[in-house]
């Protein structure tokens, strides 16, 4: 694919992943969230996170089953977007769950077991956005790169179980995303196995 | 070299703009369909920006009781001097898991609910068990309206104008045996009309209790109305139980059966998760759920958090029904 086209698809992936955001605006500055917008705001923000999370992880079994390449070139922007989202999802409950509130805010992060799996995938990612850039992956070297940014799947896992534990009772959606997960890291897990090299056939014990 | 490639190159620069400009209108046409496609798939997984709520129709009750605050001679709590939440929050945000576990959905799921011909079975430890119709339950007692607040145990509240009447009048009306300790209620079970009831979701019918003192206290009312008029399917129709300083989930809807029993019933919510949810459920702000804060509660309707109250607020009316006991035990 050539470089003109792949820019514009990274255009398109920004723009898109921006949507949600620019309707949660507009609808709370049109008082459209409902009867709990501050509730509303939390959950949105989270699903963002884990459904990009979830779009970051299916990029190499994409690449790799429809053999499409390029789509490697938008995981680095697929993966910043989830950070953002998470970040704004614990503002959200920062600001509207714990009223701005410091200390109750720890104090949650503390008691809540819900709470650590979140705080686990939310700060896995920072180091995996800090190192996000060109210049870091040359820094850091493509094999180390790579072994720090398999802390995706930590981020992805932590967050959908933060997800599961959150539910009070329906726990339909938080299965899906726990199922589609478990698909992709399934395909991830049996990639590994196949490709691994056979272990050396011992000398025969003379 | 260069005179060609300048030759090639002058003939090429018409085109290739026209080729580019065409290119990027495609582009910027593909750009924003998927701007609007995408808005369009988050608008169907996550609605409430475009949902309205349906119309919902309720008929006037006549000639209803009114309190007003009083302070004087102790405050019987039949009224609290805060603002209402609006109509429109109350009959559109809704935890009633028979018509559907999305609190915005309940009342679109919920509007052609039928309630014709709808009996109540008051049964078990009484001298007159009795199946009432609808309308000679409601004409136990004449209907008041009581203002009060309602604190769900998802930490947000609401203050709801009922009407109804203290449920101690009509357990007076069947005579109960000293020997009933407890009061068992029941919801309608029936997938066709509540079609919640289709997922295994929770233990169906729905089942509540309250200890016989508690169902004595006047501030629990069997509520048959909102607002000056009869209640939204989504909110109980057309009876529901109220008990202001328990949480909302103890307010059991749509009541169909009233067992009074000598042993403690089980509940729905304390058997799915006996953890999290006990028989008392009352309001304490000191008591978490396990997995938040009952400290603070998000009024609907209103910006920033309120402290929660002690029962809810209601410490000064029921608080003696449970001295001596370990709230942290009996949550």
């Amino acid at each position: 694919m050539k470089e003109g086209d792949i820019r514009f698809i990274k255009w398109l992936v920004l723009v898109n992943g921006a949507v949600p955001l620019a309707l949660l605006v507009w609808d709370q500055a049109h008082h459209r969230l409902g009867a709990n917008p501050q509730n509303f705001l939390i959950l949105t923000t989270g699903m963002m996170a884990l459904i990009f999370l979830t779009l970051t992880m299916a990029v190499t079994p994409v690449r790799k089953v429809f053999g499409l390449n390029w789509v490697i070139q938008l995981r680095r922007m697929l993966g910043l977007y989830a950070f953002f989202y998470a970040c704004l999802h614990f503002l959200c409950f920062y600001s509207l769950d714990r009223a701005f509130s410091l200390s109750s805010t720890l104090h949650e992060i503390v008691v809540r077991k819900y709470i650590w799996f979140g705080m686990t995938a939310l700060l896995v990612m920072v180091p995996l956005a800090i190192t996000s850039t060109n210049a870091m992956i040359k820094r850091l070297g493509g094999k180390r790169w790579r072994a720090l940014h398999r802390l995706a799947y930590v981020a992805a896992v932590a967050g959908a179980i933060h997800f599961y534990m959150q539910v009070k009772a329906d726990v339909r959606l938080p299965l899906v995303f726990i199922a589609v997960l478990a698909v992709l890291l399934g395909y991830r897990a049996l990639n590994y196995l196949r490709n691994r090299k056979p272990a050396p056939v011992p000398a025969p014990a003379k | 070299m260069l005179k060609d490639d300048n030759k090639i190159l002058s003939r090429e620069v018409t085109p290739s703009a026209l080729y580019f400009n065409r290119r990027n209108f495609i582009r910027a046409g593909i750009l924003a369909t998927s701007a609007v496609a995408t808005g369009l798939v988050y608008r169907k997984l996550n609605p409430i920006g475009t949902r309205a709520g349906p119309g919902v129709h309720t008929k006037k009750i006549a000639d209803v009781q009114k309190f007003a605050v009083t302070t004087t001679n102790g405050d019987s709590g039949f009224t609290v001097n805060e603002k209402e939440t609006s109509f429109e929050n109350i009959a559109h945000y809704n935890n009633f898991y028979e018509f559907s576990t999305d609190k915005e959905e309940v009342a679109v799921k919920a509007a052609n609910f039928k309630t014709d011909g709808w009996t109540i079975s008051v049964e078990g430890l009484v001298n007159k068990p009795r199946v009432f119709a609808l309308d000679d339950v409601l004409k136990i007692a004449p209907p008041e309206e009581r203002i009060y607040r309602m604190r769900c145990v998802e930490a947000w509240s609401m203050v709801i104008p009922w009407i109804g009447f203290s449920f101690s009048k009509l357990l007076n009306a069947v005579e109960p045996l000293s020997s009933a300790k407890y009061v068992a209620f029941q919801t309608l079970l029936d997938p066709a009309r509540m079609p919640g009831q289709n997922s295994d979701v929770l233990q169906w019918p729905y089942v509540e209790s309250l200890r016989m003192d508690e169902a004595m206290h006047p501030l629990a009312i069997l509520a048959s109305g909102i607002y000056g008029g009869t209640l939204p399917a989504q909110d109980g129709a057309p009876i529901r139980l109220v008990v202001p300083w328990k949480y909302g989930f103890k307010g059991i809807k749509s009541i169909v059966k009233i067992k009074l029993v000598a042993d403690q019933p089980r509940t729905t919510w304390s058997d799915y998760a006996p953890r999290e949810y006990g028989f008392y459920a009352n309001v304490n702000p000191h008591v978490d759920h396990p997995r938040w804060s009952q400290a603070t509660e998000q009024r609907i309707g209103e910006p920033g958090r309120r402290a929660t109250l002690m029962f809810n607020g209601y410490e000064e009316q029921v608080g003696h029904l449970y001295a001596g006991m370990d709230l942290r035990k009996n949550f």
